[in-house]
């Protein structure tokens, strides 16, 4: 009664740090590191590229034309497959971790395990028994694959929430779509988030396997070069696979950086 | 918004409230009955799984009960839409419940929002509630949760609660996880909150201490929520309903209940005084007069400076300023019987100045007064219980002879 009420304000909160906005936790490394690693790598193959006498199979793999179509093809395809992977996992994701429909969880993870056990070359090779071979097929394959890595960090980023959370926030009085909506996937956003990106870089790389049941993409250049057994028309397709996935990545991160809601940093 | 002392809360009646889990054979919580008086504050307490805070979330149905009826202010709204009902019921439980990822101004904001207030008016009550539990608006305003002790978290969540001004206040433990100072400072909060608004308030809590500093009327609950005892606090301390009460009130009830009365509302004693301004002749005349051997010094603004006694200006030789024993402790006016008490133990000669708001001196307690107000106090309540079972077995008397009287109408037909 007799002590002022400034006592329990004098607990170790270091206002003077806080009151300012926190920086955010951007490394240095992930900012400017993978850039400068990917325009080295692509710098380096293109100079080497043109000093080199090639001979006419290789001049015609090599054509800008040519590699900029793969390129773009591959792009494309990615874009395609992460979008339909986005569209089936979160949503199938929140449904999993929803009343009744919980109980069919254990069934629905085997399943997108399942698809990601299966060696993607098999997978594929599989599917153009049934969808013939094109980009479509590549499709399907790819977003088979990256299912996965979304729905189940979508479910452990749901389930990981603490429940005193949710019951706090239906106790407010919000509707279960509110608890949802404002309260569960805001904070659920860092770990599917992360599952996206990983979709992201899995589907750079199933990419390049498109070129095997013709779906174009820089798959079509590493297959071209092993065909007919230029070695240089391998490497270009690879590093630009490569040069992409990491480019992806970096994009991906930079997302995650901005998309996590602040409150959550460091936490 | 809450106006003076009108009272904003609302009447609760639980009508044979029961909560049942599957097909178990013992319910969670059996048959509960309670009325609960608009603007007061009661406290369900008890051992850990008694079912209290079960008893509690089927008030604003996060539990729907198995049978039973919630009536608040009269209406039934056991059928009503859940969601619709929770806006109109504040909600603050332990750890606060504070969304991680909103400042504590969105997070205090959610109940107007969701009722559809306008972006003006839902600003100036986040300020207003931040004012209100005594945290600076713009300090605290865009910070988030985890930049918070776990005092001002806790603090925030009761703002949240309270935002729209609901009649009714159900909290869960809400001090159980914050250290025992800062639970006290929440606890004096929650007083002062009270005291000004006048809501109705259901609060679970284990610890009965806490039930007794806060409860107008506290509900000591056993297994399956079965009611042991359901009166003040004072009652419960001095006369237990039986063993399971007994055992949970614990040792020192009548110290417990040095935590329920006030200084203010004990006598205090007069001594002697004299300004410190004041000739040394009218000093020395005073003392002599007075009927103790002791006279109280007063500064320049009333307040208690130091203790004179009869040989003191002697030994000083006759400097009134060198004169006399500083004065050490005091309690203020609004301080418990028990820290009353404290400071009397302490004090070397076994009196304390009372002073009032301001500091200024009211008179002083010693452990005569103080001894004599707790005999007079427990009397009184032990009077008050007898009077309350005396009423009750009449009552109950009453009621028998009625059914009895109806059982021989019926067999006269």
């Amino acid at each position: 009664m007799t002590a002022g009420p400034g006592t329990e304000e004098a607990q170790p909160v270091t206002s003077a740090l806080q009151s300012a906005p926190m920086p955010r936790k951007v490394t240095a490394k992930k900012l400017i590191v993978t850039p400068i690693v990917i325009v080295l790598a692509l710098i380096g193959t293109y100079v080497w590229i043109s000093n080199v006498s090639l001979d006419p199979i290789e001049k015609n793999s090599l054509s800008g034309a040519l590699v900029r179509q793969a390129l773009w093809q591959h792009i494309r395809l990615t874009a395609y497959s992460t979008f339909f992977v986005l569209v089936i996992a979160i949503p199938l994701g929140i449904a999993l971790t929803r009343g009744g429909v919980r109980k069919a969880s254990p069934v629905a993870t085997a399943i997108a395990n399942l698809g990601q056990s299966i060696p993607s070359i098999g997978l594929l090779a599989l599917l153009t028994f049934w969808l013939g071979i094109g980009p479509r097929t590549a499709l399907v394959g790819m977003v088979a694959y990256a299912v996965l890595p979304v729905l189940s960090n979508t479910m452990s980023g749901l389930r990981g929430i603490d429940p005193q959370l949710v019951d706090a926030a239906r106790g407010i009085g919000m509707s279960g779509f509110g608890v949802l909506t404002k309260v569960e996937l805001p904070l659920a956003v860092p770990l599917i988030l992360a599952g996206v990106r990983n979709a992201l870089v899995l589907n750079v790389g199933t990419g390049t396997l498109a070129g095997f049941v013709s779906g174009g993409g820089l798959g079509t250049l590493i297959t071209n070069g092993i065909v007919t057994q230029r070695t240089r028309v391998l490497i270009v397709g690879s590093v630009l696979a490569v040069a992409l996935a990491l480019f992806v990545d970096w994009l991906a991160s930079l997302a995650e950086l901005q998309l996590t809601p602040r409150g959550l940093e460091e936490s | 918004m809450p106006e003076g002392d009108a009272v904003t809360g609302a009447t609760i009646e639980l009508d044979e409230l029961t909560k049942r889990y599957g097909h178990s054979a013992q319910p969670a919580v059996d048959g509960v009955s309670m009325e609960i008086a608009a603007g007061e504050t009661v406290i369900l307490v008890g051992p850990s799984g008694c079912g209290k805070s079960t008893c509690l979330r089927m008030i604003n149905r996060l539990i729907e009960p198995t049978s039973g009826r919630i009536l608040i202010n009269g209406e039934d709204v056991t059928g009503i839409d859940p969601v619709k009902l929770r806006r109109r019921i504040g909600y603050a439980i332990q750890s606060s419940g504070l969304f991680p990822h909103m400042t504590v101004a969105e997070n205090i904001a959610q109940v107007p929002k969701m009722l559809g207030w306008s972006k003006s008016t839902v600003r100036d009550r986040v300020e207003q509630m931040l004012d209100l539990v005594g945290l600076d608006p713009r300090e605290f305003h865009g910070r988030y949760p985890r930049q918070l002790s776990g005092g001002q978290q806790q603090r925030v969540g009761v703002a949240r609660a309270l935002a729209a001004d609901p009649p009714v206040l159900l909290m869960d433990e809400p001090f159980g996880a914050v250290d025992p100072i800062t639970r006290d400072h929440l606890q004096d909060e929650l007083i002062r909150l009270q005291h000004e608004l006048h809501k109705t308030i259901v609060f679970v809590t284990h610890d009965f201490d806490e039930a007794i500093k806060l409860g107008d009327r506290i509900a000591v609950l056993r297994e399956q929520s079965h009611i042991a005892q359901f009166d003040t606090p004072e009652a419960i301390l001095t006369n237990p309903a039986d063993d399971f009460v007994s055992g949970f009130v614990g040792a020192g009830a009548a110290l417990k209940r040095l935590n329920l009365t006030r200084v203010r509302d004990v006598g205090v004693v007069d001594v002697p005084t004299a300004a410190m301004d004041d000739p040394r002749e009218t000093v020395v005349d005073r003392l002599r007069e007075g009927t103790s051997n002791e006279l109280l010094l007063l500064d320049r603004r009333g307040r208690p400076y130091k203790w004179l006694r009869t040989g003191d200006l002697a030994l000083a030789k006759g400097s009134l300023a060198r004169a006399g024993t500083p004065v050490t402790g005091h309690v203020s006016r609004d301080a418990t019987l028990r820290d009353a008490l404290e400071a009397v133990l302490t004090d070397s000669a076994g009196r304390v100045p009372v002073t009032g708001r301001r500091g200024e001196y009211v008179g002083v307690v010693d452990m005569e007064t103080l001894m004599n107000s707790v005999h007079e106090l427990l009397e009184a309540d032990r009077m008050a219980a007898i009077e309350h079972r005396h009423d009750l077995e009449e009552m109950r008397a009453h009621h028998t002879q009625e059914q009895l009287e109806a059982g021989f109408g019926e067999g006269g037909r």
